[in-house]
């Protein structure tokens, strides 16, 4: 990231929330002043409720502010018509949308609707567009398939795909991969790293995936319940004790940088041996509910024979031979019991 | 990331065009075949003769053919091409596949006009818009566009709060039911013969309107139909839902107010001249969309505008009961050849969202 990076998008004094008719309104966050800039991606974190939604929807301009004002390459966003706004935002939603019977391909080309005429025909300079978006987002296999027999990790490359037809500066994506599986979530991901790298375009992301936000994201965007929204690098909110704070219902360890279950121990197990299996040991004892300690009267060791592995479980009565880490846990929880 | 080998050739957008050059001979073919058959027999070539403007024909068949079956065979078609492109329009708008003009109680509201007009006025006699006058008759399309228009912008405004389509179907049925109450009202104190009046309108039919009433329903429908078709790209983008379609530039509010608006005009001017005619408006797009495999509204307003046609000319005939001096309902006929057929359609395709991909 370079420091004279551009700003695309700037917000002042924003509060959002709703103002419905005839009742109060209802204030979600208060004081946001953040800014985007060229090439980044953002992440926006929160715990639910924390308002993350309306942040999104605010900054797309499907909803305006209770107060403040949102800079869009230096104009009022909700001063913008719809399709000049159109033209410098993308968004992509969580909801899986049931198109019915559209290719990929046709999908995509709704994205030139800010561009195209009356009847949205696509000129060349239009298809170019629409076929570069699909080969950006590396769908071009699935550019003749029908939308409805996609799965939800393609539908959701197509539906970037889409936004990015749209030539947007900012591309907006509220929970893109709520649905979807590990494997497809990280290859949105760094699809999403990629498009904000190479190009004049910013990327926010918001997401309950806190593991990915905090391995990739130039830059957090932390909305905690109370209090105001928080940016920086992961790794400053994390020292600064920011993030914890965030997620203080779950139990956040710095020193590994992930989110802990939390549990009573039901008793400490000792563990010789080393390297991976060692590792995945010791997870599987703290899963279980164990505490692993240098020296105790029960005690795991991993055997290696033949390339095989094994864990012979040393307990005061008794010695076993377990060939897999379930039938380990499962010996030494009915020990715990007895 | 998967890489996709650079070989792989683009997909092409167009339409099919075959189908829809079959489907406008098809259109052709049965105008025709609906201009020679009937009580009398007229051969196709006397047909053409006649139309071509020959003289050498028989008078009396000259006289059927310009006074009885062109404007009748017209409306039809008018009247099929319209409730299709307002049953298409519906169908996206509140994305819901069971979507016509009738189950959100557009017609009922467009009934209901008219009942006020017939069974208030009093208006009696053989034909019911045959008695009326040129204000009369301004005045019961008028009655029903409003009616149809105020029921459907009822079930926007407070569909508008509730974000839901099974939600919104019920209000349309609810509104239906209340007209439907009204109607039932007026119906018990009215006089039989304005009842009777009432009742045969909501049979359905094309034969009523002769070349005075076209001069009013072709107009009200082709501007409908015109403004249908500009609205092809905000109904492409409103496929995606509304929020999407918002952020894809579509100014929804005013986009759905013109959706309303075309699709008000549309069934609620058919409504008026021809009765209450189900089933074209919720079959038709699903047929077409069954047809040429596609989303794409500017596919399917064509392609519905010129099935719905085929269809109510299809359905008129067989009202008619070609060789026989009686006549069925138009409404029976709709339901009885259409419903067999869409469900066939349906039960053909693999999967539910598929056949109703809407």
């Amino acid at each position: 990231m370079n420091a004279v990076a551009a700003t695309i998008l700037q917000t002042r004094d924003l509060c959002i929330g709703y103002a419905p008719k005839r009742r109060p309104r209802v204030e979600v966050a208060a004081d946001i002043g953040v800014e985007l800039l060229k090439g980044e991606l953002v992440c926006l974190l929160g715990p639910n409720g924390a308002g993350k939604s309306t942040l999104m929807r605010t900054l797309a301009g499907l909803q305006k502010p209770l107060a403040g004002e949102v800079n869009l390459e230096g104009r009022d966003l909700h001063g913008l018509t719809e399709s000049e706004r159109a033209r410098l935002l993308g968004l992509v939603l969580t909801e899986r949308v049931d198109v019915g019977n559209l290719s990929a391909y046709a999908l995509v080309a709704l994205g030139r609707y800010p561009y195209t005429g009356w009847d949205g025909r696509l000129s060349a300079a239009d298809e170019e567009m629409v076929r570069w978006a699909i080969d950006a987002v590396g769908a071009r296999e699935l550019a003749a398939r029908s939308v409805g027999e996609l799965s939800d990790g393609e539908r959701q490359k197509v539906m970037i795909a889409r936004a990015l037809a749209q030539e947007p500066a900012v591309l907006l994506l509220d929970e893109p991969t709520a649905f979807l599986d590990l494997p497809r979530r990280v290859e949105i991901v760094q699809l999403l790293r990629r498009l904000a790298g190479d190009s004049d375009r910013a990327v926010l992301l918001s997401t309950h995936d806190l593991d990915l936000a905090l391995r990739c994201a130039d830059r957090l965007w932390l909305l905690p319940l109370d209090g105001p929204l928080q940016t920086g690098a992961p790794e400053d909110l994390v020292l600064s004790g920011a993030f914890q704070r965030a997620f203080a219902d779950v139990e956040f360890d710095p020193a590994i940088g992930s989110f802990q279950l939390t549990r009573e121990p039901e008793g400490e197990v000792g563990l010789v041996g080393e390297g991976l299996h060692a590792l995945w040991t010791a997870r599987a004892l703290e899963r279980a509910g164990f505490r692993v300690v240098e020296d105790a009267p029960t005690c795991v060791e991993i055997i290696h024979d033949n390339g095989d592995t094994a864990w012979r479980l040393h307990t005061a009565a008794s010695q076993r031979v377990c060939t897999t880490l379930y039938e380990l846990v499962k010996c030494l929880k009915l020990d715990a019991i007895d | 990331m998967a890489t996709a080998p650079t070989t792989t050739p683009w997909p092409r957008l167009g339409p099919r065009w075959g189908l829809f050059l079959g489907m406008a001979a098809a259109l052709l073919g049965f105008f025709a075949l609906s201009l020679g058959v009937g009580s009398v027999s007229i051969p196709l070539d006397a047909v053409v003769a006649i139309l071509w403007g020959e003289t050498d024909q028989k008078p009396s068949w000259s006289h059927i053919i310009y006074a009885i079956r062109l404007p009748r065979a017209l409306t039809a078609v008018l009247a099929g091409a319209a409730l299709s492109a307002s049953g298409l329009q519906m169908q996206t708008l509140f994305r819901n596949p069971l979507a016509d003009p009738f189950i959100l109680g557009i017609s009922a509201g467009a009934s209901l006009g008219v009942a006020l007009v017939v069974l208030g006025t009093g208006v009696t006699g053989a034909g019911l818009l045959v008695g009326l006058g040129l204000l009369g008759q301004v005045g019961v399309v008028a009655a029903a566009v409003a009616g149809a228009a105020l029921v459907l912008g009822l079930v926007l405004f407070v569909g508008r709060r509730v974000q839901n389509t099974m939600t919104l179907l019920i209000l349309g049925l609810m509104f239906g039911y209340l007209t439907s109450a009204v109607v039932s009202v007026l119906l018990y104190f009215s006089i039989p013969e304005q009842v009777q009046t009432y009742v045969l309108w909501t049979f359905g039919s094309f034969g009523a309107v002769a070349w005075g009433q076209l001069t009013f329903l072709a107009p009200v429908v082709l501007a409908g139909l015109v403004l249908a078709s500009l609205l092809v790209k905000p109904l492409n983008a409103l496929l995606l839902g509304e929020t999407y379609a918002r952020s894809m530039g579509l100014g929804a509010r005013r986009a759905r107010l013109w959706i309303i608006a075309s699709a008000a005009l549309l069934a609620g001017a058919v409504t008026a001249y021809c009765g209450p005619i189900g089933f074209l408006g919720v079959a038709v797009p699903h047929l077409c969309r069954a047809l040429f495999n596609t989303s794409d509204h500017r596919v399917l307003l064509p392609a519905s505008v010129l099935l719905g046609g085929i269809l109510a000319l299809t359905a008129d005939l067989v009202a008619r009961l070609p060789g026989s001096e009686a006549t069925l309902p138009l409404n029976a006929v709709t339901a009885l050849i259409g419903a067999p057929v869409v469900t066939w359609i349906i039960l053909r395709r693999r999967t539910l969202r598929q056949a109703f991909a809407a």
